[in-house]
């Protein structure tokens, strides 16, 4: 089981809860994994915002792109760091310094991503913090749909597999 | 993230009620092909950027059960289902390897397995260099800056050898490759050889984890602990892929790469997927497995004690047994039993062996194992009639031979079988 170990329930409730995501380190190159996870998080009804310098004042997958967090405009109730642990830190700062303007709920760090002094400011600020974990991974984990490429979800439950449909929800069929 | 037991993952991993009907049971998607929603679905699914269902050879519900149903009782992070055993070899080494890699396995392996090392996979250009089981040194000699990949069986079939796994593994780590067991002979009931530093377990689900002789299938599971970037030797894993316009396997899909990797390049292009009423068959047995290895070692225990104690019996190969040389290494990694599989010799020599295999009742003369019905074999005329003499030897499968896979029938009657079988 990955490093840290985050009860389903609080993953289910962070992702049944926000809507918007700023994804930080969001790439144009279709053969990334943050183009794939920007793709797939999309197509479940997420609204993301892409945040890469390099891509400001284009689009990536149709989204317009911004510099940094604090370009971005109310609401925002996710970050998503898809940057190495130590950019982290900063990043991190940058987006308790933005959250109460920006109402940021939730800050992820992508799967591989671990900064432990930064979860530290980030929960203290009040936010809570996943590390280590991709939104896309868990959504399909918890959604069920992963399993159909034979991963092990480590989820027993009696009732029908929640539901697939577009909307950005874990909501049970 | 419970951390379920044994028995309930048995029952349940993998499995949910079905989403359209709320059937209970997981339904058998007869099926060869998936609607797509849209064309842009049906794009980012070809991708591999969106997760679902394209057609049967790729992946199919019911399949994709047994999947996660074996990755959850051997503890690992994925597994992809073959159409048997040989083909999740297959698919496997065909994921790690390229022209001109070895690999090095132990020579205690089932026959199949030593032809297709030996043979087939001689054409592709990839070579096996032996060791024994019990001697991790013996591994570590035959490494060379070829190697690719380490592979043994965790109980070694006919001759129920249990490998050291953990001495093996140390040698796979410091070399820098992924060690592969074969645990179809123990099951994860009795051995879980991702505890013990295994990376990739292969299994014929046809034996044990299907259990009723009755399908066909294999599986592979993936640990999620083996770094494939480390060395810069596994370029399937690694490289940018042409076929799914760059991506790189191991970057974009983590502790489970292994297995999409062997799904959507090796499964795609060689084809030899599971059917869906074999894994309905599987997963079916698979429900019932701790109930069954419970009982499968238990009847295996008294019988190989009752052979042992009878005079016609010149010696029984079960490391249950507490004289047996490797009855310490059955102690540490399987105290929960010995496995069902064992080897034994008549005083008579090999023609009292045939005329035993022909004289039986109960047991049933055929080239399996792992049923709840008990089979009996003499491997030197077949399941291992295409080695030398010197490697039937060395695989313990010599002329004398007798193997036993002992079911789950009453072990008094199986006792009396093979009494009036040996009964002049």
């Amino acid at each position: 089981m990955p490093y840290p170990n985050y009860p389903d329930a609080l993953i289910a409730r962070v992702l049944r809860g926000v809507k918007t995501i700023a994804m930080v380190g969001a790439s144009p190159n279709e053969s990334r994994p943050s183009y794939f996870a920007m793709k797939y998080l999309l197509d479940k009804g997420f609204k993301i915002i892409p945040v890469n310098p390099g891509q400001a004042g284009g689009e990536i997958l149709g989204q317009r792109a911004y510099a940094r967090v604090s370009d971005l405009q109310a609401p925002v109730d996710m970050v998503d760091i898809f940057r190495n642990s130590e950019a982290a830190g900063a990043i991190t700062d940058e987006v308790i310094a933005n959250k109460d303007r920006l109402g940021v709920k939730v800050l992820w760090m992508q799967l591989s991503v671990i900064n432990e002094d930064a979860a530290k400011r980030a929960d203290a600020a009040g936010l809570t913090v996943i590390m280590n974990r991709c939104p896309k991974i868990e959504y399909g984990r918890l959604s069920g749909e992963i399993g159909w490429y034979g991963v092990n979800r480590r989820v027993i439950d009696n009732r029908k597999h929640a539901a697939f449909n577009k909307g950005g929800s874990l909501a049970r069929g | 993230m419970a951390d379920y037991g044994f028995h309930t993952l048995a029952v349940h991993a993998g499995a949910q009620p079905d989403p359209a009907t709320g059937a209970r049971t997981t339904p058998i998607y007869q099926t060869s092909a998936f609607v797509f929603e849209d064309a842009d679905q049906a794009a980012a699914l070809f991708n591999l950027q969106v997760f679902g269902n394209i057609y049967s050879r790729l992946m199919n519900p019911t399949v994709a059960v047994l999947e996660e149903r074996v990755a959850a009782l051997e503890g690992g992070t994925a597994g992809l289902a073959a159409s048997s055993g040989h083909a999740a070899q297959h698919l496997v080494f065909h994921t790690i390897m390229e022209p001109g890699a070895e690999f090095i396995a132990a020579r205690q392996l089932y026959g199949g397995s030593v032809n297709q090392f030996n043979q087939s996979f001689k054409k592709y250009d990839w070579h096996a260099r032996w060791a024994d089981a019990t001697d991790p040194d013996s591994f570590k000699r035959q490494v060379t800056d070829k190697t690719r990949a380490i592979f043994c069986e965790s109980i070694a079939n006919p001759g129920g050898v249990i490998s050291d796994l953990e001495g093996i593994a140390r040698v796979a780590e410091d070399a820098g490759v992924p060690l592969i067991v074969d645990n179809t002979l123990a099951t994860p009931y009795l051995i879980r050889p991702f505890e013990w530093g295994a990376n990739i377990i292969v299994h014929s689900a046809t034996k044990f984890l299907g259990g009723h002789g009755n399908s066909l299938a294999g599986v592979i599971v993936e640990g999620g602990t083996f770094d494939w970037s480390k060395s810069g030797k596994y370029t399937t894993m690694i490289e940018e892929n042409v076929s799914y316009h760059g991506i790189r396997f191991y970057e974009t899909f983590g502790d489970f790469a292994f297995c999409v990797a062997a799904r959507t390049l090796a499964l795609r292009d060689l084809g030899p997927c599971l059917a869906p009423q074999n894994a309905f068959l599987v997963l079916t047995g698979i429900e019932t497995l701790p109930l069954r290895m419970r009982r499968h070692c238990d009847n295996a225990l008294a019988v190989a004690r009752w052979l042992k104690a009878d005079p016609r019996v010149a010696w029984v190969n079960y490391s249950g047994l507490e004289d047996h040389p490797l009855h310490a290494a059955h102690k540490k990694y399987c105290p929960k039993g010995a496995g069902a599989v064992f080897t034994f010799g008549l005083k008579g020599g090999y023609e009292a062996g045939m005329k035993m295999v022909n004289s039986v009742r109960i047991f049933s003369h055929l080239a399996n194992i792992g049923d709840t019905r008990s089979l009996v074999i003499h491997p030197a005329s077949t399941t291992h009639r295409q080695l030398s003499d010197e490697d039937r030897v060395k695989a313990g499968a010599g002329a004398e031979v007798v193997r036993l896979s002992i079911g789950i029938e009453d072990v008094a009657d199986l006792i009396a079988d093979l009494d009036q079988a040996m009964a002049d």
